[in-house]
C-alpha cells in the first residue's frame, strides 16, 4: 500500500498556513495574544503576592508588638482597673523559662512632637523612642553606617542615638552624621548610627525615627511613668505563635488578669496583618488568572474558525486530493499538522513575548513568571488547535469524493 | 499490478446491473436504472447522453468517487463493494486516472508538483516523481510549463496538465468527464489528439461527452438515456 511520507504532509500542510498568509497570520496572533496574557497576568499575579511576602520579611515575621490598650500614657482610662505597661512588663518577658520562646523583649518608649536641629536645619521626626538594645533585631532595623549603642549605654542613660534615613538627610544632608550632635526636645544627641532605609507603609514613615536608650528618655523628655509598647522577638517564625501565647500567659500575671477576663493590653503579630493582605493578593493572581484563561480559549476559538473556514473552504480541493488517490490518513494529518503548527507558531511567540513583557515593572509590580503558567498556557494551545482543527478535518477527510469534489 | 486473469480477453471494467438512486421516498431520483456494461483493455469509449441520461453518475462510479446503489461494478478482477475506504484510495491511486471537465488542478501549486502528486501519495521517492512529472509533462507537450501555476496557464493547457497527472501513475485507465466542454475549438482538438495518442500507447481511455465530435473520436459510443443503455456500438476508426 502506498503510503505518503511524513515529509510530504509537513509540505502540504506548510503550503496550506502559507497560502493564505493574512488569515495564518491572524489566528497565530489570537494564540500569541492568548499565550502571553496567561503568562504575563498570572505573572503580575504572583509578583504582588511576593512582593507583599518581601514586606512580611522586612517587618519580620518574628515580630510581636504587645501595646497598652488603655491609650498612651496620659489618657485617664474609664476602667480604673486598666494597668498602663510599664518595664517591669519587659522585664518580666525576658524569662528563659517563662517564655522560652521569647528571644527578647524590649520596652519601646515614646516621645512625640519632638524637634531635631542641627546647626539651622531642623527635622520632626515621627517618633523619639527610648528603648533596649535589642529592640534594633526584634523590629529588624540594621543600621547602614555607624553602629548601635549598648546595653552599657542604657545603664549610664547616655545620650546617645540611632536616626533613621529620613532624619539623616533633613539634617545632613549626604554628609555623614555619625559623631555629630543633634538637639532634640532641649537635649544634645550624639550620632552613632543611622539606619537603613525602611521605607514608607502608608502615611507612616519608619525612617522619621531617634532610638535612644530608654534611660536617657525618660530622665530628659517623659519622666518614669509608663511606656507604650513592648517590642517582642520570638526565637523563630514557626515559634511566633508559641511566643503570643507565652506573652499572653505573663502579662496575663503581670496585670492579674483572670481567666477569662478581659485584658487591658493587646499582643500583636504585625506579619498577620500583612497576611491577610496577601490572602487578597492571591484572589488577585486567581482573578488575573481567570482573564487570561478566557483570552486564551477565545484564542483557542480562533484556531478552530479557521480550521473550520480552511476546511470547508478547500473541501473541494480535498475532493481531488481524494479523487487522485490521497488516503484519508493523509488528508486528516495534512490539516492537523496545520492546525498544530499554526497554534505551536502562536503559543512559542506567546511565550517569548510573555516573558518578555514579564521583564517590565508592571503597575508598580515586578511580574514573576511561573513555568507551569507557561507549560499550561503552551499545552492548553496545541491541544485546543488539534482537538478542535482535528474535528472539521476529520469530517471533511471522511466526505466520499464525489461530495467534496460538488462541495461549492 | 495484478491484471485480469480469469477471462481470456482482458476485461478493465466489467459493471452489472448497477442502479443509482439520489435521496429517498417520493422525492428519490433514479439516475441510474440497472446499467450493465464490459470495456475491456485498450478500448477508447464516449459515453453519450443529454444532461440527466445519468452519464456522469456512471462516470463517478467508475472512477469510484461514488459508490452505487446496488449492483456489482468490478475493475480487473476486484469487486469495488468488498473494498474498504483505505482500499478504495490505493484503488483510485493505482487504477484510475480521471480527468474533470473542470481541470480540478490543485491551486496555487505548480503544475510540475500537480503531477507529481498522484505518486507522493503513492509514497514514491522525490527524486523518482520529479522525473516521472518531467516525462508527463513532455507527453502533453508541455515541457516548459512546469513550474507556472495554473492559474498562469490557458484551459487547454490546464487540461494537459490535468491529463498528465491522470497519466503519470501508469493506471488502468483513464476517466475523462467531458474534457473539452470548457475548452475552445482549436484546445478540444489538441486534447483530443492526445487522447488518442494515450490510446495508441495501450490505454484504455472513457470518455462522457455530449458532443458528437468528441465521440467520433472513440472507437466505441455508449449512449445512456434515463439510466438505461440505449445504444452500444463500435467502430474500427
Amino acid at each position: 500500500m502506498g503510503s505518503l511520507g511524513l515529509r510530504e504532509v509537513w509540505r502540504f500542510a506548510w503550503r496550506g498556513i502559507t497560502a493564505n498568509r493574512m488569515r495564518s497570520s491572524l489566528t497565530v496572533l489570537g494564540v500569541l495574544i492568548g499565550v502571553s496574557s496567561v503568562i504575563v497576568l498570572t505573572a503580575v499575579g504572583t509578583g504582588s503576592a511576593v512582593s507583599v511576602q518581601q514586606s512580611i520579611q522586612k517587618l519580620g515575621t518574628n515580630s510581636i508588638v504587645v501595646s497598652s490598650l488603655g491609650g498612651g500614657r496620659f489618657s485617664r482610662s474609664a476602667n480604673s482597673n486598666s494597668k498602663p505597661l510599664t518595664v517591669r512588663d519587659a522585664v518580666a518577658l525576658n524569662d528563659a523559662v517563662k517564655a522560652p520562646d521569647v528571644k527578647s523583649a524590649a520596652p519601646v518608649l515614646q516621645a512625640q512632637g519632638a524637634t531635631c536641629t542641627y546647626g539651622n536645619l531642623a527635622s520632626s521626626p515621627q517618633s523619639v523612642i527610648g528603648t533596649w538594645p535589642s529592640y534594633f533585631e526584634a523590629s529588624n532595623s540594621p543600621v547602614d553606617k555607624g553602629t548601635y549603642w549598648t546595653a552599657d549605654d542604657v545603664v549610664a542613660g547616655r545620650p546617645v542615638g540611632v536616626i533613621g534615613s529620613t532624619v539623616a538627610s533633613d539634617l545632613f544632608g549626604t554628609d555623614n552624621p555619625v559623631g555629630q550632635v543633634i538637639r532634640c526636645h532641649g537635649q544634645s544627641i550624639t550620632v552613632v548610627g543611622v539606619m537603613k532605609t525602611k521605607g514608607t507603609t502608608g502615611f507612616q514613615d519608619a525612617d522619621s525615627i531617634v532610638i535612644s536608650p530608654i534611660t536617657f528618655i525618660q530622665r530628659s523628655m517623659s519622666g518614669y511613668g509608663s511606656i507604650g509598647s513592648i517590642q517582642v522577638e520570638a526565637t523563630g517564625p514557626t515559634t511566633t505563635t508559641a511566643a503570643m501565647g507565652e506573652v499572653t500567659s505573663i502579662m496575663d500575671a503581670q496585670h492579674k488578669i483572670k481567666a477569662g477576663g478581659t485584658a487591658d493590653y493587646r499582643v500583636l503579630n504585625q506579619a498577620s496583618i500583612l497576611q491577610s493582605s496577601s490572602q487578597s493578593g492571591h484572589t488577585l493572581t486567581v482573578l488575573l488568572a481567570v482573564v487570561a484563561a478566557i483570552s486564551l480559549l477565545v484564542g483557542g476559538i480562533g484556531i478552530t474558525n479557521i480550521m473550520l473556514v480552511s476546511v470547508t473552504e478547500r473541501t473541494r480541493e480535498i475532493g481531488i486530493r481524494k479523487a487522485i488517490g490521497a488516503p484519508k490518513s493523509a488528508i486528516l494529518s495534512q490539516f492537523l499538522i496545520e492546525a498544530m503548527l499554526l497554534s505551536l507558531l502562536g503559543g512559542t511567540s506567546g511565550v517569548l513575548l510573555g516573558l518578555g513583557i514579564s521583564h517590565f515593572t508592571i503597575l508598580g509590580v515586578k511580574p514573576v513568571v511561573s513555568l507551569s503558567s507557561v507549560l499550561l498556557a503552551f499545552i492548553v494551545s496545541a491541544l485546543v488547535g488539534l482537538i478542535f482543527g482535528g474535528w472539521p478535518a476529520n469530517r471533511a477527510a471522511s466526505l466520499r469524493p464525489i461530495e467534496a469534489l460538488r462541495y461549492e | 499490478m495484478a491484471v485480469g486473469d480469469s477471462a481470456s480477453k482482458s476485461l478493465v471494467v466489467k459493471v452489472e446491473d448497477v442502479t443509482k438512486v439520489y435521496g429517498a421516498g417520493e422525492t428519490a431520483v433514479h439516475a441510474l436504472r440497472g446499467v450493465s456494461l464490459e470495456i475491456e483493455q485498450g478500448e477508447f469509449v464516449a459515453i453519450m447522453g443529454a444532461s440527466g441520461s445519468g452519464k456522469s453518475t456512471l462516470m463517478n462510479i467508475l472512477g469510484c468517487l461514488d459508490i452505487p446503489s446496488a449492483g456489482d461494478y468490478w475493475i480487473r478482477n476486484l469487486n469495488v463493494a468488498d473494498l474498504d475506504e483505505e482500499q478504495l484510495s490505493v484503488v483510485r491511486s493505482q487504477l484510475i486516472g480521471f480527468v474533470f471537465q473542470s481541470f480540478n488542478l490543485i491551486p496555487r501549486t505548480s503544475a510540475a508538483s500537480n503531477i507529481e502528486l498522484p505518486l507522493a501519495y503513492q509514497g514514491i521517492s522525490l527524486s523518482k516523481r520529479r522525473e516521472r512529472a518531467r516525462e508527463a509533462l513532455a507527453a502533453v507537450g508541455l515541457s516548459d510549463r512546469g513550474k507556472h501555476e495554473p492559474h498562469e496557464l490557458s484551459g487547454g493547457q490546464q487540461q494537459r496538465v490535468a491529463i498528465a497527472r491522470a497519466l503519470v501513475t501508469k493506471p488502468a485507465m483513464l476517466l475523462a468527464d467531458e474534457p473539452t466542454g470548457a475548452l475552445d475549438t482549436q484546445s478540444t482538438q489538441e486534447i483530443l489528439e492526445l487522447l488518442h495518442d494515450i490510446n495508441r500507447g495501450g490505454s484504455t481511455v472513457i470518455v462522457i461527452t455530449h458532443e458528437e465530435e468528441v465521440a467520433r473520436a472513440a472507437r466505441r459510443m455508449i449512449r445512456l438515456r434515463d439510466g438505461h443503455v440505449v445504444e452500444d456500438v463500435k467502430w474500427v476508426a
